[in-house]
């Protein structure tokens, strides 16, 4: 046994000495020696700061190491390289020891004479030079000298441009979230000018997909979704919303203009229809509804949740940490968070969700929203409106005059027995009779009149159903009090602060009393706020790398990661904003850099020393994300139907899902899937229950929206290669291309000059479609084998052929016998390309 | 320990190395002791410490069963029948929005309480076969919780916060120890709702109570479905057999392989080995859902509804296959436990669901020699109030939510048994001893595993994130056997 645990602890320091390169990587190597700022920092703030950091009311021995103060150095050393466990630090119950590697650098930076930077994102953003590097021949573009730098540094090269076809297929899947064409990737493999790659990218990027594509890792970060997330996870209609961030991408809205509608949309003089829709971005929070929690401490959550947002978002920091007490890492009080909260603490509505049973109640929608009907729909909307107001005091006047001839004629009394036949016992009878009869043309009337009111509220309900309509942003005409709450709690008010931003970043210039969202926007998009763009091309980056330059995106806080290229990452925030905070000029120089490129094939070794590719000394290689998984099989089977816009649609998933997390009074408490094209729609329209979200996302790793996520895991699981080999659409789509497949060749005559010769085309066809490459000699020798014993698993059992078969051809003649194995083999094989690595992989 | 033995743990540790530098892994170093393909006997050492517990078997009950019915005896509160419940004891704090402001009248439990067991523990009459094995029982009556409403609480319950976005117990252990079974899933919920179906006031779940939050994906519960394929996308498509899922998988895999050697990225070779997981769970699911070689014996333990798919029974009788083949962790989730009006007569259905198949797991665990490492838990989010909601009879009443005291128990995986541990007050409203706060059951449970909750980490939104979040939490020693 002790033999095994000293093989094991060998092992162990192996891991630590593996991890040492890990470390290096995020480290700055553009400066040669450590630095406080990448190097001192992080360890500080990951093992000192709990105790000696910024939260005052948590600081031990009155001992702060974020800022420089007057503390006893060499107490300090003595402390962190002693062995007594009663004196060393940090102490053992933190179960944060400071490794040897570690100790050394802050001994170092000690005997220096412990200089102080401030946190690296929290600096403004410097327009660095860009480097001097000695290769001068792979790329003159910026972006590709700071890579290059870095990787001179380590004595590193770049890796050789991918392969046309190669690039293609990223690049599509990278801009539009779909692969290319066959036509589309003939056209570019035939256009020899220099400018070929250049025209591909302006072509992908001025397609309606670039939009829904780039939409989608939005709508991940503001946590959009088609329910509210609490409790019963009622239904909500915010799809407007949706369709306007993927506008505002194919527009290329200055991602400032962006940000500030969303923030202060509804507060701009006479808003615009887009500038209101766009302000749902502070109703995108998780809401309970009425009845269970208290609607004060419901109305503080919801202001927290809001917070949380847009410290993620726009800032990329842990804002909510600081509900309760002053933020243990970075410079972020209670009080700046309330503070920051007061902006969102004046909204003008309920707090909670009710008025189940109306109509407003089945739209989705609670006040305020905003209608978005068409021409025609307003026309109609007016006219039933107006129908309806000119009925409703008819009705009352005729309900009145009903029962005042009600009571008339009761007052009457029933007619004698026997008959009076006097004079007066017949003015009495014909009295009578007349009270009757009018009382039974008024019951007739008002039966009549309130019929047609009914069909008219109907015909109103079934119109108002069918109108767009979206969650928007008000405020409150007298703005209420903000309070830090005490210990974080909905019910310790402690005491009273104004709106303002947080202390540690640029002051807020503003000249009106009461400052407003709307300031808040032009604060985060002043030029002087160092986190908005860092965060925002961060991000970018990161959808066309796999990983940001600041790996923890959603993270720019002490405890995050440090950039791997601290000054390229300036540099883009500073050319994003001069550039007009243009969007599509950002990711056109992104995907036109040399870095991009790279082919991702490498030796095992570049993988193992850099998995995740931070030295950008190749192309990144990583898993599709979820939609982009199953929009790609829609698209080269031949079933995408790519509509844009409008409500959420529902594609099949296995039955019972819902009915196992829903209560019975849940709206909609049962998934009813949709039918015809909408079920092959981009997965960015499929409606995202927060209960439970479409398995065929959540086991591809998208995120549940609960909460707002800069960054998706990727893993690689069971589940997931089950899915890929039996969920329905996915099983579907492959026979529709395999029939797809048969019918081409069949068309262009090919199968009379022999099988061999249409089986290869057919198997070059599909390969192609499905992985943008050709197959080799040696691939198609193997996947003609491979049909053959497809085909012979199928010809020895017709009862399996005939199960594969689509509803419309099973049970036909047996003539057609053939034709059904031809199907049931194709399918097989067309089923395999779609499982194979490099299908679910970006290359 | 032989040398075979010792061969797979260095194998398991190397793969551990291999992922960690493939950037899978960024797990916590704590992580090298219980790799993922660590051997059952490594993971019998635990994590921090010895492990008391191979798997846990989570019976969660959904909505808040009533602890004033069912095990927290108050033989004196008859004589407070529809007398105000005094302040002294409700001190003015929070009750949920249903019943604020309202008058709060005691219902005292119109239910018979008798002792059980060698140490005479009180069990309602509701909960027959549970009293049978009440020496096996670990009764806490003093669990507390933060949550007044069922969300937060479950929320809470499972994954250590209200807020949700957390990773749940289950993925903590699936991330932390790894799994002993490299055909199954290592964290599987099943669900159920029987006697109340699809009438009663049957409260959500979410996905979330048994997610990853922050911690990769892989790690979530897999959910078995009553109905269709236990697993999500099992079988294969109409027209597909074993032979021609075999060939197309080898067509794959020899593709993949080719690939492999051109790209040089390992992550191939993980797509491969997924591919063939898949490949041995189409087998292995099925032959775990297959009840056909149960003995009629052990069936008729689990009582009739374990005949029907989807009941809580059948349920147990499948945590049971399920921890006989090391599935790690294993939560049951049984829903309409919400009784605010009309709860005799719900607790009544609710406890003819749960009473004989939870005693006869335990039973059965137990002759099958898996008890003593095989931790059972059978618990709500919160506890019932001792005032009426609704209307109050000696024989009609409802229970408002509660979360300043409610019962739970465990079971096996080094607990005493026969034991019952903290006090409320005469009221079952106030803790009058031994507090157990929702962390503390967490940190307990995480201890019989061999699992520091302090040590046990993911760096995430720049906090060491835990199970038992950030403030402390206290292992029950006292409870330990």
């Amino acid at each position: 046994m002790s033999d095994l645990l000293s093989i094991v602890s060998r092992i162990v320091a192996f891991a630590v000495l593996l991890a040492v390169p890990a470390a290096a990587l995020a480290a700055d190597n553009e400066q040669p020696t450590a630095s406080f700022r990448h190097d001192v920092r992080p360890i500080l703030s990951n093992h000192c700061f709990a105790c000696h950091g910024p939260d005052e009311a948590h600081r031990e021995a009155d001992l702060r190491l974020d800022v420089a103060s007057d503390v006893d150095l060499q107490e300090i050393v003595d402390r962190i390289t002693s062995d007594d466990p009663d004196v060393i630090m940090p102490p053992p119950d933190l179960n944060k020891p400071l490794k040897k590697d570690q100790v050394q650098v802050l001994t170092e930076w000690i005997d220096a004479g412990a200089a102080y930077q401030q946190h690296w994102a929290f600096v403004p953003v410097d327009d660095p030079s860009i480097p001097n590097v000695k290769s001068k021949t792979w790329s003159n573009q910026p972006i590709d000298q700071f890579v290059l730098s870095r990787l001179e540094n380590l004595q590193l090269q770049p890796s050789s441009r991918a392969d046309k076809r190669t690039l293609i297929r990223r690049l599509s899947l990278d801009l539009t979230g779909l692969p290319p064409t066959r036509e589309s990737i003939h056209e570019f493999l035939n256009d020899e000018s220099d400018k070929a790659y250049e025209h591909l990218v302006d072509r992908l990027l001025s397609q309606a997909a670039y939009g829904e594509h780039m939409a989608r890792y939005w709508l991940d970060l503001v946590r959009f979704a088609d329910t509210n997330g609490l409790h019963h996870d009622h239904y909500r209609e915010m799809t407007p919303y949706r369709d306007w961030v993927i506008r505002s991408f194919n527009d290329n809205v200055p991602f400032d203009q962006f940000i500030t509608d969303q923030l202060a949309g509804d507060l701009h003089i006479d808003p615009t229809n887009d500038q209101l829709i766009a302000s749902g971005f502070n109703r995108l929070h998780l809401i309970i509804d009425r009845g269970t929690a208290l609607p004060e401490e419901s109305a503080f959550r919801n202001v927290v949740d809001r917070v949380a947002a847009v410290g993620t978002a726009f800032m990329g920091l842990t804002m909510q940490c600081a509900v309760c007490h002053d933020h243990k890492y970075d410079p972020i009080t209670q009080r700046d968070f309330y503070q920051l909260s007061a902006f969102f603490n004046n909204f003008d509505g309920q707090p909670e969700t009710g008025s189940r049973g109306t109509v407003e109640f089945k739209r989705g929608l609670q006040p305020p929203y905003l209608e978005l009907p068409s021409e025609q729909q307003a026309t109609q909307l007016k006219k039933l409106t107006a129908d309806l107001a000119k009925l409703a005091p008819k009705v009352k006047a005729m309900q009145k005059r009903q029962v005042a001839a009600k009571k008339g004629f009761e007052k009457l009394g029933p007619a004698p027995e026997p008959k009076d036949d006097s004079v007066d016992g017949v003015l009495e009878d014909v009295s009578r009779t007349i009270a009757q009869q009018t009382l039974k043309s008024l019951n007739a009337a008002v039966k009549r009149l309130l019929q047609t009111q009914r069909q008219m509220q109907q015909r109103r309900d079934k119109l108002l159903l069918e109108i767009p309509a979206t969650l928007v942003m008000k405020e409150r005409a007298d703005v209420r009090p903000t309070h830090i709450m005490i210990r974080g709690a909905y019910d310790q008010p402690g005491e009273e602060v104004q709106r303002d931003t947080p202390a540690f970043l640029p002051p807020m210039t503003s000249d009106s009393p009461q400052k407003t969202r709307m300031d808040l926007a032009h604060w985060f998009t002043s030029s002087q706020n160092p986190l908005t763009a860092r965060v925002t091309v961060n991000r970018i980056w990161q959808r066309f790398f796999g990983v940001g330059l600041v790996r923890t995106s959603e993270d720019f806080g002490s405890q995050g990661e440090s950039p791997s290229h601290p000054k390229l990452l300036d540099y883009l925030a500073m050319h994003f904003t001069q550039s007009g905070w243009n969007v599509k000029n950002l990711v056109r120089s992104i995907v036109l850099s040399e870095t991009y490129r790279q082919t991702s094939h490498a030796q095992p070794k570049s993988f193992v020393d850099d998995p995740q590719n931070r030295l950008l000394a190749r192309g990144s290689r990583f898993r599709l994300d979820a939609e982009v998984v199953r929009d790609q099989l829609l698209s080269v089977s031949g079933l995408l139907h790519s509509e844009l816009y409008g409500k959420s649609v529902k594609p099949p998933q296995p039955a019972g899902l819902w009915k196992i997390v829903a209560m019975p009074s849940s709206f909609p408490s049962q998934f009813k899937p949709d039918s015809g094209q909408d079920i092959y729609r981009r997965s960015v329209y499929t409606f995202w229950k927060r209960g439970l979200p479409p398995p065929q996302m959540t086991v591809f790793d998208a995120p549940t929206r609960e909460s707002c996520i800069a960054r998706r895991e990727r893993t690689n699981t069971p589940l997931q290669a089950l899915l890929l080999m039996n969920e329905g659409q996915h099983f579907a789509a492959a026979r529709h291309f395999a029939a797809q497949l048969l019918s081409d060749t069949t068309k262009s005559g090919t199968q009379q000059s022999g099988t061999q010769q249409s089986d290869t085309q057919r198997i070059v066809d599909a390969y192609e479609s499905v992985t943008a490459r050709l197959p080799t000699d040696q691939q198609t020798k193997i996947l003609l084998g491979a049909v053959n014993q497809f085909r012979q698993v199928y010809q020895n059992d017709p009862e399996l052929t005939e199960q594969m078969m689509p509803s419309d051809k099973q049970a036909t003649d047996d003539g057609a016998e053939d034709e059904k194995v031809e199907l049931a083999a194709w399918t097989m094989l067309v089923h395999s390309l779609l499982n194979l690595d490099t299908t679910k992989t970006r290359e | 320990m032989n040398s075979i033995e010792q061969m797979n743990q260095l194998q398991g540790r190397r793969q551990f190395l291999r992922d960690s530098a493939m950037g899978l892994g960024s797990a916590a170093l704590a992580s090298v002791v219980g790799s993922r393909h660590a051997s059952a006997a490594s993971v019998s050492e635990g994590l921090h410490f010895p492990a008391k517990a191979k798997r846990v078997i989570f019976l969660f009950m959904a909505g808040a069963p009533s602890q004033i019915d069912l095990f927290d005896y108050k033989p004196d509160l008859h004589k407070q029948f529809k007398k105000p419940l005094p302040p002294s004891v409700s001190m003015g704090q929070r009750v949920t929005a249903m019943t604020k402001g309202k008058e709060q009248i005691v219902a005292p439990s119109m239910f018979k309480f008798a002792q059980a067991g060698s140490n005479g523990l009180y069990m309602s009459e509701l909960l027959p076969h549970l009293s049978g094995v009440v020496d096996d029982l670990c009764i806490v009556k003093s669990l507390h919780t933060d949550a007044i409403n069922h969300d937060p609480g479950k929320t809470l319950i499972c994954t250590g916060s209200e807020i949700p976005g957390k990773a749940s117990l289950g993925s903590w252990l699936s991330y932390g120890l790894g799994r002993m079974n490299e055909n199954l899933p290592d964290f599987i919920v099943l669900n159920s709702a029987y006697w109340s179906g699809d009438q009663a006031n049957i409260q959500a779940l979410y996905s979330r109570l048994w997610g990853s939050g922050f911690l990769p994906s892989k790690h979530q519960g897999v959910q078995f479905q009553p109905s269709g394929d236990p697993v999500l996308f099992l079988s294969n498509p109409a027209g597909v057999n074993q032979r021609s899922r075999r060939g197309m998988l080898d067509l794959v895999k020899s593709l993949n392989q080719e690939h492999l050697s051109e790209v040089g990225d390992p992550e191939i070779q993980t797509t491969i080995a997924q591919q063939e997981m898949a490949f041995r769970m189409q087998t292995s699911v099925p032959e775990l859902t297959d009840l056909s070689q149960e003995t009629a014996e052990t069936l008729a333990m689990y009582g009739p509804e374990v005949e029907k798919s989807g009941s809580f029974a059948r349920n147990c009788l499948l945590a049971r296959r399920m921890v006989q083949r090391d599935v790690r962790f294993v939560q049951l989730f049984h829903r309409g436990w919400d009784h605010h009006r009309g709860l005799p007569d719900k607790l009544r259905g609710q406890t003819k669901d749960v009473d004989q198949p939870a005693a006869a797991l335990i039973k059965d665990l137990k002759r099958n020699g898996l008890l003593d490492d095989t931790l059972v838990v059978f618990a709500g989010e919160f506890g019932r109030t001792a005032y009426c909601q609704g209307k109050l009879t000696h024989t009609d009443y409802g229970r408002d939510h509660h979360p300043r005291c409610f019962s739970m128990w465990m079971a096996g995986g080094g607990m005493k048994g026969g034991i019952e541990y903290g006090k409320t007050d005469e009221f079952s409203y106030n803790i009058a001893e031994n507090p157990v706060h929702v962390r503390d059951l967490n940190a307990t449970i995480l201890h019989q595993l061999g699992v520091d909750h302090n040590r046990l980490s993911f760096p995430f939104l720049g906090l060491d994130q835990k199970l038992t979040g950030v403030e402390e939490a206290h292992v029950v020693k006292q409870i330990l056997a």
